[in-house]
């Protein structure tokens, strides 16, 4: 054998490596993240008579709901929308991060087997659970276009280009923090599973989806719901149909906020990975 | 040469939690805590694995034997980068494919064609090397007709295959293997066993772990036997064999013949033997042995299954048999409890100890399977004129009744 490939192979496995990314070793099993997502789409949708149509059925039904109950009877403002576009622009981004974290959530316990039985970059697993939801908004937001069509929602195109594209991107980034430290706890704490759904339901009443942030008059209480991450997502979303600039300070900390929560979760999932073997 | 993998000093360390469930919760923890050190206590470290060190060199194929609880799948797993080992360290000179497992990830409500990509693609296969081998592997499986048919439709032969295909064309420079020839039919097994032939005469390097000293025999020059997590001896297969089966402590008879198996938790609660209808802890060339499986289960059984299977002293199957295949369903109505007696009319062992598997199962699967449960003494006879043996070497079977004639011209 050359030495040149002997070298190519090297690798030595010990107790605890010092913590590293390793982003070299993601890149190379990068079709691996592929075919996850893959499998669980298909899964998701196999013997499903409505087949994709669920990816829009649910954000669809609770906009109609919020747009009796909390638009009509109760009045709500809309930030200049009509409140079903308002409702269902919010709705398809908490969607990513609702079903996002349930998925990454409980995906390294329901793999189990197959940590147990071969090595791949752990970050794997929760990483194509949230794509499968990324998924998931895509379809729902070729319904958004043919509402904003029904509506006649003005839009800024321009904005709409670019800040649509990012409002997903915070959205995913939102979204991979918890969902990786909850993959890692959860396989530790079995607790977990009953504080996702829990989780998850709570945070929807504390997240601007169905109701705007300028209701709040309380500052100290905006800024309290401006540290959850997914009030940026939200709010780059909409921004292309609001006449008016959101508060770019309330912006700045949900920003931040989302990315310290994501380097707390990708870093806590990488301390512990190596164990998930031992304990799933 | 410089050896493709260095093994040094491996260790590996569990704490055994005696108190609650197989994982942590939340609130052990927060308890745990509030108690410090009296918590602490029920904590126990058990060594899967003990300073273990060996090295392989390119192109070798090596056996990995042991009882179970040696550490041999904990090492597969440390090899495998499935979890760490506590101490000491691997070095490998090549990428190292594991296959504990055959069908790792295995979907069932995903056709064949989709398993087989996502499969290979959890093994480290690129899709382009699965694309350019897809017609070899579906060829070596034989399931081309039901591609398109999601899994939960095929037979668990069909799936086996299928999974052993998708593994056969890895191509890594070291191979690691547990047990996965230990299932499928006969036919299949050595279907698999020619090709893992073919994968160390490519020169690439294998670890195999198995309980089938026969396929270890004949697929390993060398091989190393772990007992109680340390490296115990290595050397050449046939002696490491020889060595393991000395070493089994599988139990002896007692002048009863009888076993008592202590688990209740377990079906299977008693052996007894019988020699000419008599309890002993011997048998003999020739003799009538019966041999009587207790068990105690809590549900009932429609239909219970017994699996005898004696080796030799190398570890060779001479008499492997069930009632499933002899004559079915013994039982008239579901049971519980009771006992399932073989006999055989006239044993044709030849002298010498031999270890007994026990499979007991359900008719579908094994309940208990347990491995090297008792072994019987086979005592010589006396039965030829001149009072000597037949050569040992060169009969595995005692044929007593031999009709010899001479004709002269």
């Amino acid at each position: 054998m050359d030495v040149k490939k002997v070298d190519d192979f090297y690798f030595e496995i010990k107790p605890k490596l010092a913590f590293s990314l390793n982003l070299k070793e993601l890149v190379e099993y990068k079709e691996l993240f592929y075919f996850f997502t893959w499998r669980d789409v298909k899964v998701k949708y196999k013997q499903t008579a409505l087949g994709f149509l669920w990816a829009v059925l649910q954000p669809l039904i609770m906009m109609v709901i919020f747009t009796f109950f909390i638009g009509k009877a109760m009045k709500v403002p809309s930030d200049d929308m009509d409140y079903p576009i308002f409702a269902f622009s919010g709705l398809i981004l908490w969607t990513v991060f609702s079903s996002g974290i349930t998925n990454a959530g409980n995906s390294m316990v329901s793999n189990a087997q197959i940590i147990k039985k071969i090595y791949f970059p752990r970050l794997v697993i929760p990483i194509s659970s949230i794509l499968v939801s990324v998924f998931d908004f895509l379809i729902a937001f070729l319904v958004f276009i043919v509402l904003l069509l029904v509506y006649q929602q003005p839009i800024h195109f321009v904005q709409a280009f670019i800040l649509w594209p990012t409002g997903l991107v915070v959205a995913v980034i939102a979204t991979f923090g918890p969902g990786c430290l909850l993959a890692a706890l959860n396989v530790k704490y079995r607790d977990f599973r009953y504080v996702i759904p829990f989780l998850v339901q709570a945070f929807l009443f504390l997240t601007p989806v169905i109701y705007p942030i300028s209701i709040v008059s309380n500052p100290w209480l905006k800024y309290l719901l401006a540290l959850n991450p997914m009030y940026a997502a939200i709010t780059i979303f909409r921004m292309p149909m609001m006449n008016s600039a959101p508060d770019m300070t309330l912006l700045w900390v949900s920003l931040s906020s989302g990315v310290i929560l994501f380097f707390i979760g990708l870093t806590y999932f990488r301390k512990t990975e190596m164990y998930f073997a031992d304990l799933a | 040469m410089t050896p493709i993998l260095e093994i040094q000093a491996v260790s590996k360390k569990f704490n055994i939690h005696h108190e609650g469930g197989p994982y942590l919760s939340l609130r052990d923890k927060i308890t745990g805590f509030a108690k410090f050190k009296s918590s602490q206590k029920s904590d126990e470290e058990f060594w899967a694995l003990k300073d273990v060190s060996f090295n392989v060199m390119p192109g070798e194929s090596i056996g990995i034997i042991g009882k179970n609880g040696a550490g041999k799948s904990t090492l597969l797993k440390i090899l495998s980068k499935i979890t760490p080992p506590s101490s000491g360290k691997i070095i490998s000179r090549g990428r190292i494919a594991s296959l504990l497992e055959v069908g790792t990830g295995f979907h069932p409500e995903l056709t064949g064609r989709e398993n087989v990509y996502l499969n290979g693609s959890i093994l480290g296969m690129r899709k382009k090397e699965i694309d350019a081998r897809f017609e070899e592997i579906v060829d070596f499986a034989g399931t081309e007709k039901f591609l398109d048919t999601p899994l939960k439709h095929y037979s668990s032969g069909m799936q086996l295959r299928l999974a052993f295909a998708v593994a056969a064309f890895l191509e890594p420079e070291i191979l690691v293997i547990d047990e996965v020839l230990a299932v499928g039919d006969a036919e299949f097994q050595k279907k698999c066993l020619g090709k893992m032939e073919d994968v160390s005469k490519s020169g690439r390097t294998i670890l195999f772990v198995s309980h089938n000293m026969s396929a270890v025999e004949s697929l390993c020059s060398k091989s190393i036997l772990l007992k109680n997590g340390q490296l115990h001896f290595s050397g050449s297969s046939t002696d490491v064999i020889q060595q393991y089966m000395n070493s089994l402590d599988s139990q002896a008879l007692d002048k009863t013949g009888v076993i008592l198996l202590d688990d209740s938790n377990k079906p299977v609660r008693k052996v007894e033997i019988l020699c000419d209808g008599k309890n002993s802890g011997t048998a003999y060339m020739g003799c009538k042995l019966e041999i009587r499986i207790y068990f105690k289960s809590d549900e009932k059984l429609d239909a219970p299954v017994l699996g005898i299977i004696l080796k030799d002293s190398q570890g060779i199957p001479m008499i492997g048999v069930n009632n499933k295949n002899y004559v079915g369903n013994l039982a008239s109505q579901p049971v519980s409890d009771g006992y399932i007696s073989m006999t055989i009319p006239y044993l044709t062992l030849f002298e010498g100890t031999y270890h007994a598997d026990i499979h007991f199962g359900n008719g579908f699967k094994d309940i208990e399977v347990l491995r090297d449960c008792f072994q019987i003494v086979v005592e010589s006879i006396s039965f030829t004129t001149s009072g000597e043996l037949p050569d040992k070497k060169l009969n595995r079977l005692f044929i007593k009744d031999i009709a010899w004639s001479l004709n002269a011209k």
